[in-house]
């Protein structure tokens, strides 16, 4: 007994953790699978494998409503995330790099609460709020779409961008100051670059969140303002075909893309850093 | 040109309340001429550091001014001060190379890229990091980062260069070399250094002139000798080398009075008057001990302390009170521990020093 090394306690050799990892995995995944694998599927049924074919990406790519929907639902993420992007680089660097005043607490809060409300909450007032400017000034384009998703991206990107900005020594800041550059030049030449990978992370968060948005799309949309996302549920409504299997599979692949850039992005950066 | 290079005067600088806030910094007068080599030597929280942030700016103080070549600085902000900071934890721009780095001043100051990248050379030279220029800052080790962190804020040509302990993350060699060639860097640039350390040797090896600092106040300013020789205080006395401390009353003028009623000779200032109880102070160096037992005062060698060359020899003197010597470890083979010896004191040795702090 006495030579009997004690080996550290492990999770990972509790009985049956392994069985537990592996279903949890599938619960995760297994769905994901079974899309991407029915979008190759020859025949139109979403349940019986007909053999391999691209027939549903022609499909969904020749969909005029589907081309409209996918267009919409970039330039909506474009915009609302460059807008969140501005406005959450500004906020971070308003509560990371002044005195500590009172009430900071609170701006964190205010700032962070559209991760707290529940987002049908957001939606309806968002919904009756834009209803009666649409009254008054009669306009129905796509900026009310672009300022709701960027209000609920700003947290998504504020995040990323205040975890950077805090986790950057302030002295460098100050080291830069004293080799004379004035506070825009400190903030061009060394806090902006120092926290772009954050920036970018947060960017890209907030492409993600917003391209996939439906609820507050679904409320805040005038009619054929479908994105993506809301198309696809109305298409669901009627009937189940592989083409929406299709178009799942390619903003899986969209999102896999942006963020194996991302990190090549970071990674490089963080070589010279 | 005046030849003050930087002048602090009656400086305060309080952080928190005025009341019962932290008071960092107490009514500090100093002027640093210019071309010299300034140290401010001082225990950990003494306000080096504070002093040396309010020089470059990054600090404004609570009361009082500083003003730099004749010009009062007090409230512009770092950006517009020609003064450079050496920082303790270097702050080299991660995303920028060596050459960069050192460049980056001159650029911020608007200088072409021909002037920048013959300035840049040439301070890379002085630092001996020609060959590193297009590493990154990731890519050198402690020592190098040090000297580019140097060269970047010897770039600009700064009328003064603060250094706040750069030397204390190197390795007791490498900090030995780099004391030197320090010293080599200011003769050569002729920049007025300003020296934050907290190592007496440091201090006393590089330095023109140190202000010795405790609790937010200057306690004594002078040449490294000076400070070392004459210290004026029992702070000093004791902060600087070694000091053993006696307890004594003047007696007339030149002559104390030690606790066993034998008079000695000893430095006393003019203003004390005949009777006035006060602290002496010796340098263990400078204290004889006579084994045959002839001396002011007598003890019990209680302890003899071996290093090198030298020893340390532990006197007890019978009231609580010991004193240290520090004799020649071969030519006093005849100290023993346990034996009575004699003590003397040498001349000029002895000297009061004021209590306080
Ligand atoms: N920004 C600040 N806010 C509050 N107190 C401070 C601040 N900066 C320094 N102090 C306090 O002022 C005192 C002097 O600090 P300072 O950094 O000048 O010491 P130092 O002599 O440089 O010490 P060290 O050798 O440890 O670097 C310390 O008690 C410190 O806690
Ligand atoms: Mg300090």
């Amino acid at each position: 007994m006495a030579e009997r090394v004690r080996k550290a306690f492990s999770i990972r050799r509790l009985p049956g953790f392994t069985t537990v990892t592996m279903i949890c995995f599938a619960a995760l995944y297994a769905p994901i699978i079974v899309i991407v694998l029915y979008s190759f599927n020859a025949g139109d049924s979403v349940a019986l494998w007909e053999g391999f074919s691209l027939d549903w990406y022609t499909v969904a790519a020749q969909n005029e409503q589907v081309q409209d929907a996918t267009l919409r639902s970039l330039l909506i993420a474009l915009w609302a995330s460059g807008i969140a992007t501005t406005l959450a680089t500004m906020a971070a660097l308003g509560t990371t790099r002044t005195a500590k005043f009172p009430g900071s607490t609170l701006i964190y809060v205010l700032i962070n609460q559209p991760l707290m409300v529940p987002e049908i909450v957001t939606a309806v007032a968002l919904l009756i709020f834009f209803a009666s400017i649409k009254v008054a000034t009669g306009y129905s384009g796509l900026a009310y779409l672009i300022l709701a998703h960027a209000a609920f991206c700003v947290p998504f990107a504020y995040l990323p961008i205040r975890a950077r900005l805090e986790g950057m020594d302030r002295v460098l800041e100050i080291a830069a100051a004293d080799l004379y550059a004035t506070p825009w030049q400190t903030f061009r030449r060394v806090t902006l670059p120092l926290v772009a990978p954050g920036i970018v992370a947060g960017a890209m968060l907030a492409f993600v969140i917003s391209l996939d948005d439906v609820i507050i799309t679904e409320f805040v949309k005038s009619a054929g303002q479908d994105t993506l996302p809301t198309y696809m549920l109305g298409q669901l409504r009627r009937a189940v075909t592989p083409e929406v299997n299709a178009i799942s599979t390619a903003l899986l692949g969209l999102t896999i893309l942006l963020l194996t850039a991302f990190f090549i992005l970071t990674g490089r950066n963080d070589k010279s850093a | 040109m005046s030849d003050i290079a930087v002048s602090a005067q009656s400086i305060t600088k309080v952080f928190g309340s005025l009341s019962g806030g932290l008071r960092a910094l107490d009514d500090v007068s100093v002027d640093i001429k210019t071309n010299e080599f300034f140290t401010l030597l001082g225990p950990s929280g003494c306000g080096k550091t504070t002093l040396l942030r309010l020089i470059a700016g990054f600090e404004t103080p609570t009361f009082g001014s500083i003003v730099l070549e004749g010009v009062d600085i007090t409230t512009d902000p770092p950006f517009k001060r020609p003064v450079n900071t050496v920082f303790q934890s270097y702050a080299l721009f991660p995303h920028l190379t060596v050459a960069q780095n050192v460049g980056f001043g001159l650029e911020m100051l608007g200088k072409t890229k021909k002037e920048i990248t013959h300035a840049v050379d040439e301070v890379l030279a002085l630092v001996r990091m020609e060959e590193m220029a297009h590493r990154y800052p990731s890519q050198l080790s402690g020592g190098q980062q040090q000297r580019v962190a140097l060269a970047r804020a010897l770039a600009p040509k700064p009328s003064v260069l603060l250094l706040d302990e750069p030397l204390s993350a190197l390795d007791l060699k490498l900090r030995k070399q780099m004391q030197i060639e320090l010293k080599r860097m200011q003769m050569e640039t002729g920049i007025t250094f300003i020296f934050v350390t907290h190592d007496q040797e440091e201090a006393l090896t590089m330095s023109d002139r140190i202000a010795v600092m405790s609790a937010g106040r200057i306690q004594q300013i002078g040449a490294p000798r000076d400070i070392y020789n004459a210290p004026t205080n029992r702070f000093v006395a004791d902060f600087i080398g070694e000091s053993n401390f006696l307890p004594a009353e003047v007696a007339e003028v030149g002559m104390v009075t030690l606790a066993n009623g034998n008079k000695v000779p000893a430095v006393v200032p003019d203003d004390l008057v005949t009777g006035s109880k006060v602290t002496v102070s010796i340098r263990p160096e400078q204290v004889e001990l006579d084994p045959a037992g002839e001396g002011v005062l007598a003890g019990t060698i209680t302890e003899l302390v071996y290093f090198g060359t030298d020893m340390h020899a532990h006197v007890d003197l019978g009231d609580g009170s010991v004193l240290v010597a520090r004799v020649q470890a071969e030519a006093d083979r005849s100290l023993v521990k346990g034996e009575q010896a004699g003590v003397r004191f040498a001349s000029g040795g002895l000297r009061v020093v004021e209590d306080g702090s």
